[in-house]
């Protein structure tokens, strides 16, 4: 029997039933409708920690540092604590090094995480805090989705955000009122010394061949002061709270602050290791044009003898936790299906009863086994594909009703609103296969048996 | 579509030794016995005999519904014996037309899609389904009632649907199980005239099981007398309308 025909008797076959095949139905439905509202959870809840990260700017980001632990460089017997490659690429995290990474394919930028503590003089009050770098790309963290006041107006201007907390510890009553306020940030400022004369200080100095006298590089610690007007107001830690600028208080331009030459803690080992006594960087925060392709860029930037970071196992780590989440959700939703399953099976067997006579007449008439068998399996898959499409638009409206809730319930409590459920197009293609599918299988039982038929039998039922 | 068997083919029927058993609990039942017969191409023939004698077993043997213990049935020049369940759906489509005493319609289906059918089984192009399909109502006068369900119908309406049904795919051999055996003799009649005119103008085989003796008589050419599973007798009828 060709397809269309078959297509015509099984929806004929479904009218002449159509309460018990409508309950069978929505029963399908209700089934698909719990799996896909569970999936939606779970979809939504991953999305929504998913942006969460990759807004914190951690998931297209390389954390580039250039000193092993302690421990290892005593254990490696090793002056630079990193392995020289052969390309000649000094291991020490200076400008050079900068350049070197911001050359790589796929990287936007290299931008130094510059931490430290200064003074902050502000309406005659004054805080000793620590202070970081911003780089104009941190524009795109959620932490600046609540800015008040405005960004840097550009990466050099001397203009600075401040955290509520701070603002509050200035003034508890009215923090808002620092936004166009003046600050003076008082700092170390590294300057370099001219190479000392050899045996002026009448100190022996050991350059790394062991030669002496050649190797007397310094510099010296001034302070200076810096003028900049409050123009932002943020409240939560930028990148999520997983850098060590997230912890500042107070926000510069990275621009402005790499001319400032600010005293780092990295400038003590690097008066030590380095070959000549060039600015070097704590670490640099590589930004990569696309999360999948830091492995690449982490791979790069070790063999140019750097340590890298990434958060990339961690991400690993957490959609290994979001496939699990999404198993369990979708075992739960399942059981609704696999009950409707059963209704399917019901529906099909009592079928089979009542069309006993019927098939004896369609096998009569020259239909075969395999006619019989499609015929049913039309049946059971009409009714998957309309208690399918029924149970996703059921399932789209509970996912709704969830994000409209959770919406109010956070509204209640001045937060955002944020999406917890998602019906992505994939899912509600899936779902109406799997609904299909499992109706399929649900028929084989019966269709089976009503192929099997004995039509003389069959013909004699009454 | 599977191509049809055209009226004018081989359409004799040769039975051999044919045999068919059954278990029922204990009991084997001997519903076919030894059975050999032969019917001409183009022939008429009843089969004859009381309640439990093997008639309709036979004619379900010769529709292919049936499977024979052993012996050999041979229609239209197939042997049926051995053929496997998707040659002998093919057979049944094609080859053989069969009329129930219970008409046998599908309740849910309206006159026109009953008579149609059989041609979807067969897979016809749809425009030459509803030509078909006319046609055989035209042949047994029913085709205004066509958009009637089986319900809707007298006894005799009904079984001239079926009848419609098993005309419309034009085999070669029609098989008509105690067709008049549920209606009222008036109307017995009329469905008999048209198995006849089947018979004569379309040139099919016609196998006949009756227990109304006159009625065979008058119709078919050749009265096959069957008693415990057996052929006891077989002659030709005394008067042919």
């Amino acid at each position: 029997m060709k397809l269309p025909d078959l297509l015509e008797l099984a929806s004929g076959n479904l009218r002449n039933s159509l309460l018990r095949n409508g309950l069978t139905t929505i029963g399908i439905s209700v089934g698909i409708a719990s799996l896909v509202a569970m999936l939606s959870l779970g979809i939504g809840l991953q999305q929504l920690a998913g942006q969460r990260l990759s807004r914190s700017g951690l998931f297209d980001t390389v954390v580039v540092s250039a000193w092993r632990s302690v421990e290892q460089m005593e254990r490696d017997g090793r002056r630079d604590g990193a392995p020289l490659p052969a390309s000649g690429i000094p291991a020490v995290l200076d400008e050079d090094a900068r350049r070197h990474i911001e050359q790589l394919p796929a990287v936007l930028e290299a931008q130094p995480e510059i931490r430290f503590v200064g003074e902050i003089r502000i309406g005659g009050e004054s805080f000793i805090t620590s202070v970081a770098g911003l780089p104009p790309s941190s524009r795109n963290d959620e932490a600046f989705d609540s800015l008040q006041g405005s960004f840097f107006s550009s990466p050099q201007a001397a203009e600075a955000i401040v955290r509520l907390e701070f603002a509050e510890e200035w003034d508890e009553q009215n923090p808002r009122a620092i936004l166009g306020k003046e600050l003076v940030l008082r700092y170390a400022e590294r300057r370099p010394l001219p190479p000392e004369p050899a045996g002026d200080s009448g100190l022996s100095t050991e350059g790394s061949d062991g030669e002496s006298g050649d190797d007397s590089y310094g510099f010296t610690v001034v302070r200076r002061e810096l003028r900049c007007r409050v123009v932002g107001l943020i409240e939560q830690e930028p990148f999520g709270g997983m850098r060590s600028s997230s912890r500042a208080r107070v926000y510069l331009p990275t621009g402005l602050v790499e001319t400032l030459d600010i005293m780092q803690s990295s400038d003590m080992r690097g008066a030590v290791q380095a070959e000549r006594m060039q600015k070097t960087y704590d670490s640099l925060m590589a930004r990569v044009s696309s999360p999948a392709q830091v492995a690449e860029v982490e791979q790069a930037i070790r063999r140019m003898g750097f340590r890298t970071f990434s958060i990339l196992d961690a991400t690993r780590s957490l959609q290994r936790f979001f496939v699990i989440l999404d198993l369990f959700l979708g075992i739960f939703g399942s059981m609704a299906l696999a009950v409707a399953s059963l209704g399917i099976v019901n529906t099909l067997v009592m079928a089979v009863l009542e069309r006993r006579r019927e098939i004896g007449i369609l096998k009569a008439l020259g239909a075969s086994d395999g006619d019989i068998r499609r015929l049913f399996f039309a049946e059971a898959g009409a009714m998957g594909l309309a208690g399918g499409a029924i149970g996703v638009a059921i399932g789209w409206g509970i996912a709704r009703a969830i994000n409209w809730g959770t919406a109010y319930y956070l509204a209640q409590r001045d937060f955002p609103p944020e999406t917890v459920a998602a019906v992505p197009w994939w899912l509600v293609g899936a779902a109406v296969v799997f609904a299909v599918l499992v109706s399929l299988a649900a028929g084989i039982y019966p269709a089976s048996r009503a192929a099997r038929l004995d039509p003389v039998q069959a013909i004699r039922y009454e | 579509m599977d191509t049809p068997q055209a009226a004018t083919v081989d359409s004799s029927i040769r039975v051999e030794r044919l045999v068919r058993h059954y278990q029922l609990g204990p009991e084997l039942i001997r519903a076919v016995e030894d059975v050999s017969l032969e019917v001409a191409a183009g022939e008429f023939a009843a089969l004859l005999g009381p309640s439990g004698s093997g008639k309709s077993t036979l004619l379900h043997l010769l529709a292919g519904l049936d499977t024979p213990t052993s012996g050999s049935v041979r229609v239209a020049g197939k042997e049926l014996r051995g053929l496997s369940s998707e040659e002998l759906a093919r057979y049944r489509r094609h080859t053989v037309g069969m009329v129930f005493q219970a008409f046998n319609l599908v309740p849910s289906l309206r006159v026109f899609e009953n008579v149609e059918l059989p041609l979807r089984l067969a897979e016809a192009e749809r425009a030459e389904r509803r030509a078909r399909v006319l046609e055989a109502l035209e042949r047994v006068g029913l085709t205004a009632r066509m958009h009637h369900r089986p319900a809707e119908l007298s006894g005799g309406e009904q079984q001239r649907v079926a009848l419609a049904r098993a005309l419309v795919n034009r085999p070669a051999v029609l098989l008509a199980d105690e067709p008049t055996g549920n209606l009222d003799s008036r109307t017995g009649e009329q469905i008999m005239q048209l198995l006849e005119q089947c018979n004569r103008t379309l040139g099919m085989t016609v196998v006949l099981v009756t227990h109304e003796r006159p009625l065979a008589e008058r119709y078919a050419r050749r009265l096959i007398f069957m008693a415990d599973g057996r052929v006891v007798s077989s002659a030709a009828a005394a008067g042919i309308a």
